[in-house]
């Protein structure tokens, strides 16, 4: 260990549900993108997923809002350290979208994209099982579109990184490909109980 | 479309880094037109790596910010316009972190600058600035992101406030250090002549827009669409490669004045500070 000579730090607080390196942001929602912030109707919104499926399919905003409400309710984590606890996105579970496509037997991942070109890579078991939503709501009212409104990914066990954007589709593949920050020296998962931030951690 | 594969293949060797160029092999790229394709690779090797830096250097900016020399052995050297992340460790093993921008121009020294603005309470900027002194060790990984970084390849119009300039004054200073001609400008926001970050070394390159308190004669008042409507009135063949730095709110409103001034998404990069 390589102490800084003079550095005590804030006081320490014990909380089970921070992850390790993590602090509470409050009521604070910092924003990272590395792009322009689109601007982007519900009308002009549409989510594909395609590749190794058994019938790709398009949602426009209306078809999406007809599959059955979802809502998530916890913690999210931000590779920049910052968690939020105890908030609410409201939208559809990402397994009503896939069993509408059903997932050939030889996918394993998929890379989900933004209508801004970003991209980001999970395994497709972290975005199935009841461990993604597509949302379009924050705390009960539309996601504002610096956070990804009119709709996002939210893969709440992973990274906030993985919970892309103004989310465009998934293409689910029988291989990882790295997305943007993967590309950028991030992990290829981004687990943060296991503080996996950067290729290597 | 291939916006995306076209851009990573396009991507050059970049000078004085070690990082790898990702090349031209079959990915998927999405259907989307990409804004900000990555400039560089960044390489996985450099960015997990923890090295320990030592402070050989402090140097006052403007009353609130300084510049830190750090000697780094095995630096592998960055492009202006990465970050590192930075850790200082408590006795008791408490560690915190943060993002800051290189600010020193890449050169093979062996030594990097960061440029630290001293956040009111803040936890690490406050240890540089009240407990700091050379021959302190603190630990740095980096180089890291790829995307914000200027390899001089394009013409670049920085954009940016407070100190948001940091990581594009590491672009100007590698335009001097290497007299390049590729063509520069830089459009810096700040609350005033004191606050200016760099003034001492600022050149015709450079234009700042006060805020707050102006010199004698000159305009008070926010960047708006008339400070950027020169620089798109007059673009370098290929147009600009604009990079966008500060706070959330600057790089929102900053980069919708360059989108409404008919600069292309796709070539705005934008770093935010949070
Ligand atoms: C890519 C990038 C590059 C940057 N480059 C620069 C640069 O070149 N120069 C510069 O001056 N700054 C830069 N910053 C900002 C820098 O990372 C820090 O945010 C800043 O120095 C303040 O940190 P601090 O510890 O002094 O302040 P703190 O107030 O302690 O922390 C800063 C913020 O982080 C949050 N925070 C962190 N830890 C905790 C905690 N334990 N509890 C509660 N809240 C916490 C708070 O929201 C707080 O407002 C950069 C940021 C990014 C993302």
């Amino acid at each position: 260990m390589n102490i800084t000579r003079g550095f005590t730090g804030r006081p320490r607080v014990h909380h089970p549900g921070l992850p390790p390196g993590q602090y509470d942001a409050g009521d604070e929602w910092p924003v990272l993108s590395a792009e322009v912030t689109p601007d982007l109707a519900p009308a002009d919104w549409t989510f594909r997923i395609d590749g190794l499926v058994a019938e790709p399919r398009t949602w426009d905003w209306d078809e999406a809002h007809e599959l059955p409400p979802s809502a998530y309710e916890g913690d999210i984590h931000c590779v920049t350290g910052w968690s939020k606890f105890g908030v609410r996105f409201g939208g559809v579970s990402l397994d009503a979208f896939l069993d509408v496509v059903r997932p050939h037997g030889s996918a394993t991942h998929v890379v989900a994209y933004a209508h801004t070109g970003y991209t980001a890579n999970l395994p497709l078991a972290d975005v199935s099982g009841g461990r993604a939503w597509i949302v379009w709501e924050y705390g009960g009212r539309p996601l504002d579109a610096e956070h990804g409104g009119p709709a996002r990914l939210v893969v709440p066990h992973l990274y906030f990184w993985k919970s892309v954007k103004w989310l465009a589709g998934l293409r689910l593949l029988d291989h990882d490909e790295p997305g943007f920050w993967e590309g950028n020296g991030y992990h290829p998962r981004g687990n943060p109980w296991e503080e996996q931030r950067y290729s290597g951690d | 479309m291939t916006e995306l594969t076209t851009e990573t293949a396009g991507a050059t060797e970049a000078p004085g880094t070690a990082g790898t160029v990702r090349g031209a092999q079959e990915r998927f790229a999405p259907p989307t037109r990409f804004a900000v394709p990555g400039r560089i690779a960044v390489s996985p090797q450099d960015a997990s790596v923890w090295r320990t830096a030592t402070l050989t250097g402090i140097r006052r900016e403007t009353p609130r910010v300084s510049s830190f020399r750090f000697a780094v052995p095995g630096w592998p050297g960055h492009l202006p316009g990465q970050h590192l992340m930075l850790r200082l460790t408590a006795e008791d093993g408490y560690v915190a972190q943060r993002h800051y921008s290189i600010a020193s121009a890449p050169d093979d020294s062996g030594h990097i600058e960061l440029t630290l603005d001293h956040v009111e309470g803040g936890e690490v900027s406050g240890w540089f600035h009240t407990v700091a002194r050379p021959g302190d060790r603190i630990e740095v990984r980096g180089p890291l992101s790829g995307f914000f970084a200027w390899p001089a390849d394009r013409p670049a119009l920085l954009v940016g406030a407070g100190s948001g300039v940091v990581p594009l004054w590491s672009m100007v200073r590698f335009h001097r250090s290497r007299d390049m001609r590729v063509p520069l400008r830089l459009l810096v926001s700040t609350r005033s002549p004191e606050d200016l970050i760099f003034a001492r070394e600022m050149r015709s390159e450079t234009t700042p827009v006060f805020t707050r308190s102006a010199p004698e004669g000159e305009a008070v008042g926010r960047l708006g669409a008339a400070h950027v409507a020169p620089f798109m009135a007059k673009q370098p063949p290929g147009g600009w490669e604009a990079y966008v730095c500060g706070s959330n709110s600057f790089a929102e409103h900053a980069s919708r004045l360059l989108v409404a001034a008919g600069q292309p998404v796709e070539r705005i990069r934008i770093e935010r500070f949070g």
